[in-house]
């Protein structure tokens, strides 16, 4: 599999590190000097023998060359350049600016992360003074005391021949409105306090807040303590929405688990595969919930990922090679959404995703509609995709991408708007829509 | 110091301390002023007694304060009624400034400010 670009300027700090000249490493390895030189520069892919035969020569594990913080920050620079707006952003030299400066890569990412915390922060708060009613009543309350305070006091203040009866009846209404006043600005100051779940909206979203949870959790719980465990884990959830979201999870996981015992569950596993349609036929429980099983077992690496019936995503597990979109809709090609569309039917793939190198992974899928208010009651759907690493090389994989936005795929039908990543894209894509 | 002015204002306003200054600054200034608490016999009273000026508070309850102040410019009778409105916000100035008012007053108000604004309403 041939490497990226960031593999060249990687493979030249080795080379510089271990003090060799690119003629002598060239000869060393069967190649010229000149065409080591368009290797390490960016010009030529390197992979397969060659790529081993370098590692060999210079004493390091080739798989150095391309680790995974390198994909992250290339894909957190792609997230970054997506935001930029109309800013001409040199994607093409992506990569050599992340292997060049990482240092400087890295700060960008971040101060990218940084300003969209912010950012949630600042809707957060809109969202919270334009629309909680308790916060504009107190304001209201506020402002009606503090207006009748300012006209009093200026009536006591400025009228030299007030009536004694006046003059009581204004300090009496002056007296009662400054301690409605305080009572109200402490309320207000209390109410402020409490809901320091106004930077807390602005730290995470409450779902990436739980998965952040799960992922420090191993993705999981052991089923006999997973009641115990969970609830003291969820105590721990900053925002009062993530702790309600993890509950909601927590609860469906225990369902999950007395469903499929885990020592029955890995055994049948063992004996089937981990197909979850064969696996729910086994156990006569809904694929969904073996899905989400799977998705705990350790060893398969399996990622995860649920929508509601709008195709949000609503369940996120990442695996590696399948970039999952932070923000924003995903890719309409994935099977997810098929399922979702077509509820109750089983649907399996195996897909390609763009920039990941001709990496394959196996999909399954499954939707089905709910009534959580009775029959009569609105139908809901949900619909959830397992993703699993596929090691056969397969002729005809679906090609699909993380979102478009970030999709280097120049052509694709189901493209709802031009990538970043190719200007082609602009001009051959599909209907985008409309 | 300023003439005595002459005219009748019809305050509405839920807050009675608010309600009371303003009433004694207009009053000390020789305009009669007769006042309503809430928004529901707001209309009646702004049909019957024909004021010269209406000074409505925003957030009433019965009716609000851009209700009354939509009904009174829907009513041929009380259409040309000067209206001058009490507000919080500025969100809450521009729908009042669409519907009709004349004069805004930002609460928390100066006396001297609400009191030219009347002047400069009743010579008009």
């Amino acid at each position: 599999m041939p490497l990226s670009a960031l593999t060249g300027a990687r493979l030249r700090e080795r080379r510089l590190a271990a003090g060799r000249r690119q003629a002598d490493l060239a000869a060393e390895v069967g190649i010229s000097a000149s065409y080591l030189n368009l290797i390490e520069h960016d010009r030529r892919k390197l992979g397969g023998a060659l790529l081993a035969r370098l590692a060999d020569a210079l004493g390091f594990d080739r798989t150095a060359l391309a680790q995974g913080s390198d994909v992250a920050l290339i894909e957190g620079l792609q997230n970054a350049a997506a935001r930029g707006g109309a800013l001409a952003v040199e994607l093409a030299a992506l990569e050599d600016f992340a292997s060049r400066f990482p240092g400087w890569a890295g700060l960008l990412v971040a101060i990218d992360a940084r300003v969209q915390t912010l950012e949630r922060a600042v809707e957060a708060l809109n969202d919270r003074m334009t629309h909680d009613p308790h916060l504009s009543q107190s304001l209201h309350e506020v402002l009606s005391s503090l207006s009748s305070v300012r006209a009093t006091a200026a009536i006591l203040a400025e009228t030299e021949d007030l009536a004694p009866d006046w003059s009581a009846r204004f300090h009496q209404n002056l007296h009662h409105d400054s301690e409605r006043l305080a009572a109200g600005a402490e309320a207000l100051v209390a109410y402020l306090d409490a809901g320091s779940a106004i930077a807390e909206q602005g730290i995470a979203a409450p779902q990436e807040e739980v998965e952040d949870w799960l992922k420090a959790q191993g993705w999981g719980f052991d089923d006999a303590t997973l009641a115990e465990a969970a609830a003291d884990a969820v105590a721990g959830l900053a925002s009062t929405a993530a702790r309600s979201l993890a509950r909601g999870y927590l609860t469906r996981a225990l369902g999950d688990a007395r469903a499929l015992p885990m020592q029955a569950f890995a055994a049948a596993v063992t004996a089937l595969g981990p197909d979850p349609f064969a696996l729910a036929e086994r156990f006569a429980c809904d694929p969904l919930q073996v899905m989400r099983r799977l998705a705990t077992l350790p060893g398969l690496g399996a990622g995860l990922v649920s929508c509601d019936a709008s195709g949000t995503l609503t369940f996120r597990k990442p695996t590696a090679g399948f970039p999952l979109p932070r923000f924003g809709a995903a890719c309409p090609l994935w099977p997810l959404y098929a399922a979702l569309g077509r509820p109750l039917q089983p649907f399996e793939a195996v897909i390609e995703m763009a920039g990941q190198g001709g990496r394959l992974h196996r999909v399954l899928a499954w939707g089905r509609p709910t009534h959580p208010m009775g029959l009569r009651g609105p139908e809901l759907r949900e619909a959830t995709m397992l993703i699993m690493p596929e090691d056969q090389p397969r002729q005809a994989a679906l090609p699909i991408g993380s979102s478009c936005r970030i999709c280097p795929r120049p052509a694709c039908a189901a493209r709802r708007e031009p990538s970043i990543l190719s200007e082609a894209s602009a001009t051959d894509a599909g209907p985008m829509g409309f | 110091m300023a003439k005595p002015m002459t005219g009748h204002v019809l305050l509405i306003e839920d807050e009675p301390n608010i309600a009371e200054a303003i009433r004694f600054i207009l009053s000390r200034d020789g305009l009669r002023v007769s006042h309503l608490a809430d928004g529901l016999g707001a209309l009646a009273a702004v049909r019957s007694d024909r004021p010269d000026l209406v000074i409505l508070d925003h957030m009433l309850p019965g009716l609000s304060g851009l209700e009354i102040l939509g009904a009174i410019r829907a009513d041929p009778e009380t259409r040309t009624i000067p209206v001058m409105m009490l507000t919080a916000r500025g969100r809450d100035r521009e729908a009042a400034e669409r519907a009709g008012a004349d004069r805004f007053i930002s609460k928390p108000f100066s006396n001297a400010e609400i009191l030219a604004e009347v002047r400069a309403m009743i010579d008009r």
